[in-house]
């Protein structure tokens, strides 16, 4: 503000300060006068020129002010707030047999989140998720679960960044492993209400790696892409050893085209090894007393998945088809300890496990979709050193027996919108030894707040 | 050494050469991104459509294919705005490509460089599928497709810097001729102004902004919420009371809504190609208004 003041001063005084000049002799003020004229000539001939350049540049200038974008976003500390969204879901179970004697007969129990969950109502996990940019280089994901039971869980928290490399993806942190087709969606945008059995037995319903995942995707029109994880291996089939370096360790890879415009698949493989040491379960000896075995040891697995996806035209909105497959294939190849608190007797343990399930579901119409789903198990007569020397009987390893789980599933859902969704479920499972039960789950999903974009 | 040199040579050769012949890949996610892309880029451009006009941009699936093409595109044109919001972002992710990341030069968000009709004042998900920064359905204004051509032939000039020149005399004639179409337009539409549409989704909003046309009510109640028999009911019932000229359909929306409309209330339905390939005589972006006023100019007479 002074400055101004200073400014116009100083101008009004070079005004006021040649008044004095008055009375000065004739030929110099023609001389001034000319003088002053030519500084006018030149600087309206410069002005013109700039006004000429400034017309020539607004005629360039569209492509210039075009490459800016039209509308600015809001300028606020809180535009940076990363995405967030919510998913409530719950469901009603009816479930004919009690749900405390579930167990997948023949396999070795992964934990206690398998199975159809308690009779009557029941809220689900709810999944809260927080995503954004980090910074050019990385973005960050982190979904926590809420369980009914109020306790609270990370279900993912990773970075990610992709591109770095070309064509190179990775993750680190804590991530739904890239194993098989399903693994990596999240069980909300799942066709059915649970996991396959297959699924259950060898991950204990989902695969949850602390660590890094790579992929590398091939420069072709096709889409192929390989991957690489490895990590901690804590969760089952793996256990806590209370190790340094790495505890598992996974390859995949993935094919994929359109077939014309309404059809498109992607097949894929998946090998992954790992070590569980004292993986404890707990089963009944043959006098009916109750133990906790232990196994330590190696435990592979391969798998390969197939998705054919359908929609007259490629347009999904009206009618689309979902076709899905997997088949899995365990081996475990260690030691097995019985009842370790106490007797542990401990000797060889060997198995080779399989199974796999088909199903589909197809949307008739807008909002509604029907699905069916078959699978089966494959237990396979697990090589128990105990037995095989005599020390106990394979009555002391009843959990073990030699069994076919096998389930039919059929559902259909109501989508009164791309947020929300209600299921009807019906199951025949009889992943109990010669125990059929019937199920039925009455489910619905509600998603709040980000769009969240959709896997294949 | 002598080898090594032939070598460094013949490779740096090489580098030029394959610099010189090597075209640039352009991932359209919608087709009048590539029919502009392709206008613009001439024999410079390889460019990949990952959708047709039988498909709600809404709603494309994050195939595979579309994952590959995009590890490999320099440049991206996408609408932006939200439209492609339940596939873009994974293919993105996934493709491993940095150059078409949003915030590099091969990415460009078309809606970010027109100004948006119906930017919403207040977001809530009870008033259906709204989009945070307006209508993103930009290009059926054909200012629209100028301005977004504009910045097209720019990004061309900035990743392919050796070709800048024929980009430029390519980007000046399609200017051209545009300009000269959508004075030729403008006159051929005039009677269309103020009429009366009943469109399925608001889709069209451009189109309709563009010619004066007035989108008295839509078919379905809320933004990606389809009508239920009630509320198609009383849609009829609306529609009796204050009439309107016509029912629009554009390609990829179910005929059966529109087609019932038009029965209960005697206003002709009019199918709008809405994009490049929508309709036989859509096959271009020129096609594609010439035939869009044509379809409205007949339910005038």
């Amino acid at each position: 503000m002074f400055r101004k003041f200073t400014l116009a001063a100083a101008i009004g005084a070079a005004f006021v300060a040649p008044v004095p000049a008055i009375g000065a002799d004739d030929a110099e003020v023609q001389k001034i006068r000319s003088e002053v004229k030519d500084l006018k000539q030149g600087y309206e001939t410069r002005i013109h020129q700039l006004e000429q350049r400034l017309e020539q540049t607004e005629q360039r200038s569209p492509p210039a002010a075009a490459a800016a974008p039209a509308q600015s976003a809001p300028a606020s500390a809180n535009a940076f707030n990363p995405a967030i969204s919510l998913i409530l879901d719950g469901q009603f179970s009816n479930l004919q047999r009690d749900p405390a004697t579930w167990q997948i007969g023949g396999f070795i129990p992964g934990g206690d989140e398998i199975g159809p969950g308690s009779r009557s109502f029941n809220l689900g996990e709810s999944e809260f998720t927080v995503s954004a940019n980090i910074d050019p280089y990385f973005s960050g994901v982190f979904i926590m679960a809420v369980s009914p039971e109020n306790k609270v869980g990370v279900e993912e928290g990773y970075v990610q960044n992709t591109g770095m490399i070309a064509g190179l993806s990775f993750k680190f942190g804590r991530m739904l492993s890239g194993f098989g087709y399903l693994n990596e969606i999240h069980a909300h945008a799942w066709d059915f209400v649970d996991a396959p059995l297959v699924y259950q037995a060898f991950f204990g319903g989902q695969l949850n790696e602390d660590g890094i995942q790579a992929r590398w995707l091939a420069p072709t029109p096709m889409f192929v892409e390989l991957g690489v994880e490895t990590g901690r291996g804590s969760a089952f089939p793996g256990s806590e050893r209370n190790k340094n370096g790495i505890n598992s360790g996974m390859v995949f890879a993935h094919l994929g085209d359109d077939v014309g415009i309404s059809n498109s698949y992607r097949v894929g493989a998946s090998y992954r090894a790992t070590t569980a040491q004292d993986r404890t379960y707990d089963d009944v000896d043959s006098v009916g007393t109750k133990v906790t075995n232990a196994f330590s040891g190696d435990s592979k697995i391969w798998g390969v998945d197939f998705v054919w996806k359908w929609a007259p035209n490629g347009n999904t909105v009206d009618r689309n088809f979902k076709f899905q497959a997997e088949y899995l294939r365990r081996k475990e190849d260690g030691s097995l300890a019985f009842d370790s608190t106490a007797t542990n007797l401990s000797d060889a343990y060997r198995s080779d496990q399989s199974g796999w399930y088909v199903q589909g579901a197809y949307q008739f119409m807008p909002r509604w979709r029907v699905g069916l789903r078959y699978e089966e198990l494959n237990s396979g007569n697990p090589d128990i050193g105990l037995v095989n020397s005599g020390t106990l009987t394979a009555a002391d390893f009843p959990r073990l027996a030699e069994n076919d789980p096998k389930r039919t599933t059929a559902m259909v859902d109501f989508s009164p919108s791309e947020f929300s969704r209600f299921r009807l479920q019906f199951a025949r499972d009889e992943a109990r030894f010669n125990e059929p039960d019937n199920q039925v789950f009455l489910q619905y999903i509600m998603s709040l707040g980000a769009h969240g974009a959709h896997k294949f | 050494m002598n080898r090594w040199t032939t070598f460094a040579a013949a490779l740096a050769l090489c580098t030029v050469c394959s610099a010189a012949f090597a075209t640039v890949n352009i991932f359209a996610c919608l087709p009048e991104w590539a029919a502009l892309a392709t206008e613009l880029g001439g024999s410079k451009v390889s460019v990949y459509q990952a959708s047709n006009a039988l498909q709600d941009p809404h709603r494309i699936e994050a195939r595979p294919s579309l994952v590959a093409r995009m590890r490999s595109a320099d440049l991206a044109i996408c609408t932006g705005a939200e439209l492609e919001i339940g596939w873009l972002p994974v293919l993105l992710q996934t493709a491993g490509n940095q150059k078409v990341q949003p915030g590099h030069p091969g990415f460009i968000a078309a809606a970010e460089f027109v100004d948006r009709l119906e930017i919403p004042t207040r977001l809530d998900r009870a008033d259906g599928d709204v989009h945070p920064a307006g209508n993103p359905h930009i290009q059926l204004d054909p200012h629209n497709i100028a301005k977004v051509g504009l910045v097209i032939s720019q990004r061309l000039g900035q990743i392919d810097a050796g070709n800048a020149a024929y980009y430029e005399s390519r980007s000046k004639d399609f200017q051209g001729r545009w300009g000269q179409a959508i004075s030729r337009w403008e006159k051929d539409a005039a009677p269309l102004k103020g009429l009366r549409l009943v469109p399925y989704h608001k889709n069209t909003v451009y189109l309709s902004h563009w010619l004066g046309m007035t989108e008295v009510m839509y078919i379905e109640p809320k933004p990606g919420i389809p009508p239920s028999a009630g509320q198609l009911s009383e849609l009829v019932a609306r529609l009796q009371a204050e009439p309107a000229d016509a029912v629009i359909r554009t390609a990829y929306q179910d005929p059966k809504a529109a087609g019932w409309l038009s029965e209960k209330t005697r206003i002709p339905v009019v199918d709008l190609p809405y994009t490049v390939g929508g309709t036989a005589a859509a096959k271009d972006l020129f096609g594609l208004f010439d035939d869009s006023i044509a379809r409205l100019k007949a339910v005038k007479k």
